[in-house]
Formats: C-alpha cells, structure tokens, sequence
C-alpha cells in the first residue's frame, strides 16, 4: 500500500490495530534476562545474551512494518506532517510536561518502538575522547567517569563492527582518540562542498577530516549500501543506515522473544535487593509480570530515570535504585550551533541527508571555562527543492523559478557543545498528569550552564570565520540564544563509584540493586561533545558482559 | 525536458508504491467496473466517484497547469505514478475523493469535466477552490484536500524525480535513490 496516509500510526491510542491484532503478549516462563526497551543499547544487550540464556524484550512502542519505510519517508518530505507524525510519535502514550528554563521537545527527540530512535537517528558515530572520561580531574567540570577510555576500547571497537560504521580509520583525524584497527568500512567520500571548505579551512590553519557514519559505505552485515534517498534523518528505507531493527531480528533468531506495546510501569522488588518482575500493559488492557533472573533497562535517557521513579514502594520511597537521589537528576543534552549563507556558485545540497567531513582539532582545549566541541560540515544546507515545492502558492512556471532561485547556492556548518552536568536540569515525575495507563508523565527541567552558552558563541566565531573565508554571505547563526538541543538524552541515572554519588556502578549495576543494569546514555557522568549512540553500544555490549558472567556465577 | 517512465517510476519509489514494474501497463479489468460516463457508484453519499481512468484524465490534465511549460511526457508520467498510487490504499481513495470534488466543481462552474478545461481555466479552477493559498491537509477542507491529494501529489512526483530535480539543478533529489555518488560531484 502506497501513500503517507496508509501507514499505520503506531501510537497506543491511535485505534486501529492495537487491540485484537492476534499476538501472543504473555510473560515468557523461565526468562534467565529481561531487557525493558528495544532501542540500540537493548537490542545489543538482548542479541549479545540470546545465545546463551532465555532473554525478553519488552517494548512500549509498536513493531513497525519494514515495506511502510518509503510511506514514512513521504510524511517526512509533506508539509502536512510534522517530525513525530513519521514514527507515530505523541499522543497520550507520549505525554510529558515541560517545566525548565528551556522547553525541551521530546517527541521530536525520540522513536518508540522496536528498533527505538536509531529509526530516526543521523547515524553519526564518533568515540568519546580520552579527557571525556575524566572530565572533572583534566577540565575541572563535571565528575570523572569510573571507566577510562581504555576500559571501552575493545568495545567500541567491537560496537563499530556490529553496527557497521563507515569511517577513515583515524588515518586522516589526528584529533580521534587511539585505535588499532580500521573502521569495518570505507569513508563515505568527501562532498563536493566539502572539498569548498576544505581549501577555505587550509587558508585559516583549520583541519578537516572524515567523520565515522553508521552508514554502509558499501554492502554490509547483509544490508544494502546508501543509495541516497536523502532523508536519513527520520527515517532511511534502504536499511543502509544502522538502526536497531537489526540487532532485534538477530536477538529473535537465537530465540529471544521480543514484545511490542509492552508498556512497563513498575519494576517489582523482593526484600533482599533483587528485582523480581516487570509489570506491563498490553493494548488488550491487561496487565502482566515478566520475571527474570536479571534486568536491563535501556529506555533512554527520560523514560529509563522514569521507570525507577514509577517503582517506588514502601522500601523504596523515593523510587528504585535511589538511593543517591540522583535518578532522573543531571539531565543534560548536546547544544546545537551553527551558521550558514549562501555562495554566488554551486554547491550541491541535499542529495544525500549526511555529513562526510567534519573538525575535531577544538576538541581537547576544553577546560573550565571552555566546554569541549566538534564542527561539521553540511551536505544538506538550505532547502530540498522538492520539500520547497509542496508549500507555496505558485505552481507551474513561477513555482519553478521560485525553487531555481531558492536551492543550489546554500552552506552550512553545524556542531555540537558539551553542556555540563546540574542536578537542576533533571527528569521527574508530574504531580497531576498522567499518560494512557494512568502512570505520571515525565516532568522535563532543562537547563544549560554558562560554559556551555559562551563555548557556543566561540563556536560561532570559527564557524562564520570559515563561511567567510569561502566567499559566503552569512545569513543565519545559531547562537546561544538559538541554540537547541541534539536529540542526545544523557546523565539521568548516573555512573558512579560511589553509592552516594552515582546511581549505575562502573559495570552499569544498579548501586541498590543485585540484578539490575541500566544500558542507556543515561548513565553517563558527563557527556562529551561527540554524538553519544557509539558509547551506549559500547557500554551495552559491556554491560552484556557483565549480566553474563553474572548469571554464569549464581 | 522530457519526463520518461523511469521518472515516473523514481518517484512511484520514492513515495513507496508498487507500480514500477507494470509501469504503463493498465491493470486488466482497470475501468471495467466503470459506467458509460467513467465513474462508479459511491455507495454511501449517493454521489459518484470517478474510476481509474477518469482519475487518470483529470490528474494529467492538473499536471499540465501545475507543472512547468518545459516538460513533456506528463500524459504517460501521470500515468505510469498513478499506476502505483491508485493500488486500493486509503491513500489511493484519498486521491479518488478529491478528484471528485474538483470534477463536480468543473461541471458546476465551468459546465465541463476537468479534462476538457483549457490550461488557464483549470489556474482559475484549482484558485477558484483555494487551493493555491491552502496547505494541504489529507483530513482537511476541500481546499486543503485538493491540495494534498491532487497538486502537491503531483508536485512531489515531479520534483522527487530526476527530471523534475534536474529542472532545479539537482539530479538526485530527496525521495530518489539516486546513488551516493552525485553529492561528491562538481557542478556539471
């Protein structure tokens, strides 16, 4: 069925086909793992342990149908439809209240379902830097991470192989952190604006260098190549973008079961520091336990925080895994900058949705004063003729003069800022507002330091400087007044190895909890400035291990 | 520039329809169910809606008010894309139901169907109704249903195609998956 408007929703509340749709939503007898959330960190969790033990994956959002991939592709080029609507995002299922200094738009920054917001995700993959993990001793912000980057590095190694990421290998970044092996694929080649701005940057002493994309460069894993469809972000039909769908299926082939619209709501304890259940809603209104020898919430960064808060009881007041008093607290995101214009030439936008070059030389002068940050070189600048063409109202010859004036001249640089960790910016628990099962929404307090805002404004610098040396008319900056948030949910429950200072041990453990891991950015201490899903591969595949050896031991 | 079936079927792909092999190839049995006057009972309004084949006509008729004077092959073009957006899908009917309402608003103002408009009363026709100044809405006013359904289904078929990108200066546009080697190129 062609059409934007024959895809199924997916929303809970939508109606059609969430009641009745014949599929089995019971508990699995005798699970050795159950692993609450279907995203990156949960698939990789789940196929990593599926071999060895009974695992299950329970998920609040739909399994989506992979042949509605170009429908949803459609609502992403409409006007009509706004970014949530291409993966059913919103509605009661996905209410939350904003109450910081900053409103934070959640349902555009994530992806219920199977397959999580790897579905909309741009796919860049970048490791964190060695001083990223000792923030607070090398920049004097921040605590350190209990883990050092040598700890993760066979990780992420071994999470750029099951991905797939595209990348240069560190041969043309000396700004990368260590490796020894090569990226799994070739670079994706530098775009022909790129090879604008590199002679630009050459002029100021600026280096420009590949970027690592979750993108398969050439056939990979038994996915197709990019084919250039051009709108990887929300949504790729050609499955060259890595997106959890993949990890998911291979999990079921090993015998995983894996449950949509599986809304969990609590996590049910015993008196000796175990979880023993969680509780989910089907869309039949009935309401489950699924109980596991051990647990891995990877819910992301706002319903993971949430989930422990929604189990408080009589032991546990002020929710599960509490203790510190930090769940839901350190929310922080990465700060968008920007700036771009226009060229009197061409400069080839928009025909692919990613970026193939990108400037990390900044990177390790942070301090603190100055927050870490990495510059990125667009390839989708300005508009997309054809988006520019369904909104307007001409048509026929003045609409065609009207797109050849408005594309083909644009460019743009963008980046990202690391925000540092304030227990004020935080996820918690509405008073009076709750969601389709009756559960309080999460209640979102952003807010962003000073380092931060003044780091964005030094990036503006170097970015207009750049546009500047390339001939650019500089018609737009995204400045500390602009400045949004990168769709990166990071700090809500965080790693620590102390009890009182952290909420995740350095195995990702829950400090109050024997057979409790979270795998989710929401563990992260202080975030970096580098786009975060390679680190929550990394750190899944690791917490992977440690469920193993763990259940191997009792 | 001439649009050719290639184009139609890049942007049947690209809005996911499944049209692309039997493009230009009609259906057996398409226009069967059709009365003498191409059109089929509606069933629940009493109102009649129009078969493949009128929806067909008037659709490449628009197409030659909302598309650029510099292409040719809209006829076929219209015909091949629709060939995998009338597949029986909510989306497809959604088409149907807006061609409807513009047919029965050409006979009434212009005594006419669509198709027999000249290219400057179809303009007047699709302003007439507000379509022009409409965002297109597919639950929306008649406005804003002709404007989803009939021009912007149009417009995307042309500019998600290589033609209608090339006619912009982009030969893979969004929608098209036209290879990941272009954006490497230099202007030609």
């Amino acid at each position: 069925m062609s059409g934007a408007e024959s895809v199924g929703d997916g929303r809970s509340d939508a109606g059609g086909g969430s009641r009745g749709d014949g599929v089995d939503r019971t508990p699995v007898p005798d699970a050795d793992v159950c692993v609450v959330g279907a995203g990156p960190a949960g698939a990789l969790v789940a196929d990593r342990l599926a071999g060895e033990h009974e695992v299950v994956v329970l998920d609040a959002g739909p399994r989506f149908d992979p042949d509605e991939r170009l429908a949803r592709q459609e609502r992403a080029i409409r006007p009509f439809y706004d970014r949530p609507d291409v993966w059913g995002v919103g509605g009661d299922r996905d209410a939350h209240e904003n109450a910081g200094e900053r409103a934070y738009p959640l349902n555009h920054a994530r992806v219920k379902g199977v397959g999580g917001s790897t579905l909309h995700w741009q796919g860049m993959v970048m490791r964190l830097h060695e001083d990223d993990f000792n923030s607070g001793t090398v920049r004097g912000v921040g605590p350190d991470w209990p883990i050092d980057y040598d700890d993760l590095r066979p990780y992420y190694a071994e999470a750029e192989r099951e991905l797939g990421v595209a990348g240069g290998s560190g041969v043309d970044n000396p700004y990368a952190p260590p490796r020894e092996e090569p990226h799994p694929m070739s670079a994706f080649e530098p775009s022909y604006s790129d090879s604008l701005f590199a002679e630009a940057c050459e002029s100021l002493g600026i280096d420009i260098h590949s970027v690592p994309n979750a993108r398969n460069s050439e056939p990979y894993d038994g996915r197709s190549p990019c084919v250039g469809y051009g709108t990887c972000q929300p949504v790729c039909p050609s499955g060259a973008k890595y997106d959890a769908t993949v990890h998911v299926e291979r999990a079921e082939e090993q015998g995983a079961t894996v449950i949509d619209r599986a809304n969990v709501g609590t996590l049910e304890h015993d008196d000796e520091d175990r979880v023993t259940a969680a509780v989910y809603a089907t869309p039949d209104g009935e309401e489950h336990r699924q109980e596991a020898d051990a647990f891995v919430v990877a819910a992301g960064g706002v319903e993971t925080p949430r989930l422990f808060l929604l189990s408080a009881s009589e032991r546990y007041p002020d929710g599960l895994a509490n203790g510190s008093g930090h769940v839901g607290e350190f929310f922080m995101d990465h700060l968008f900058t920007g700036a771009g214009g226009t060229l009197d030439e061409p400069t080839r936008q928009n025909h692919v949705g990613f970026y193939t070059s990108a400037c990390d030389q900044f990177y390790d002068e942070a301090d603190e004063s100055r927050a870490p940050f990495k510059l990125e070189f667009f390839n989708y600048a300005g508009p997309s003729p054809v988006e520019m063409a369904l909104s307007g109202e001409d048509w026929g010859d003045p609409l065609l003069e009207r797109l050849c004036d408005g594309y083909g001249n644009h460019v743009a640089m963008g980046g990202l800022v690391e925000q540092a960790p304030q227990a004020d910016s935080r996820v918690t628990l509405a008073e009076d507002h709750t969601d389709d099962h009756g559960n309080p929404v999460p209640r979102i307090e952003w807010s962003v330091d000073d380092r931060a805002l003044d780091t964005i404004e030094r990036t503006n610098e170097i970015q207009v400087e750049i546009l500047e040396e390339l001939g650019a008319d500089v018609e737009w900056v995204a400045g500390p007044d602009a400045t949004g948030p990168a769709y990166h949910h990071m700090g809500t429950t965080r790693m620590s190895d102390d009890p009182d200072r952290g909420v995740v041990d350095a195995d990702c453990r829950a400090h109050d909890l024997e057979n409790c891991w979270i795998a989710s950015s929401s563990v992260f201490p202080t975030s970096g400035a580098m786009n975060p899903t390679l680190t929550i591969a990394a750190l899944a595949l690791r917490v992977a291990d440690d469920v193993d050896a763990r259940l191997a031991g009792t | 520039m001439e649009l050719t079936r290639r184009d139609a079927a890049a942007a049947l792909a690209a809005v996911g329809a499944t049209g692309g092999v039997a493009l230009g190839v009609r259906r057996a049995g398409d226009g069967s169910a059709s009365g003498a006057d191409g059109a089929v009972g509606d069933g629940e309004s009493g109102e009649e809606l129009p078969d493949d084949g009128a929806v067909r006509e008037a659709m490449a008729a628009i197409a030659t008010t909302v598309y650029p004077e510099a292409v040719s092959g809209v006829d076929a073009f219209v015909d091949g894309f629709l060939d995998g957006r009338l597949d029986g899908s909510a989306h497809g009917e959604g088409i149907r139901a807006a061609v409807a309402e513009l047919e029965s608003t050409a006979r009434s103002w212009y005594d006419a169907p669509v198709a027999e408009l000249s290219v400057a009363d179809r303009d007047e026709l699709l302003r007439g109704l507000g379509a022009d100044t409409a965002e297109e809405n597919p639950h929306g006013t008649t406005a804003e249903r002709v404007r989803y359904y009939v021009v912007n289904e149009l417009l995307l078929a042309l500019y998600a195609s290589p033609t209608g990108g090339e006619l912009v200066g982009i030969e893979n546009p969004q929608g098209y998956a036209g290879g990941a080697e272009s954006y490497a190129r230099g202007p030609p």
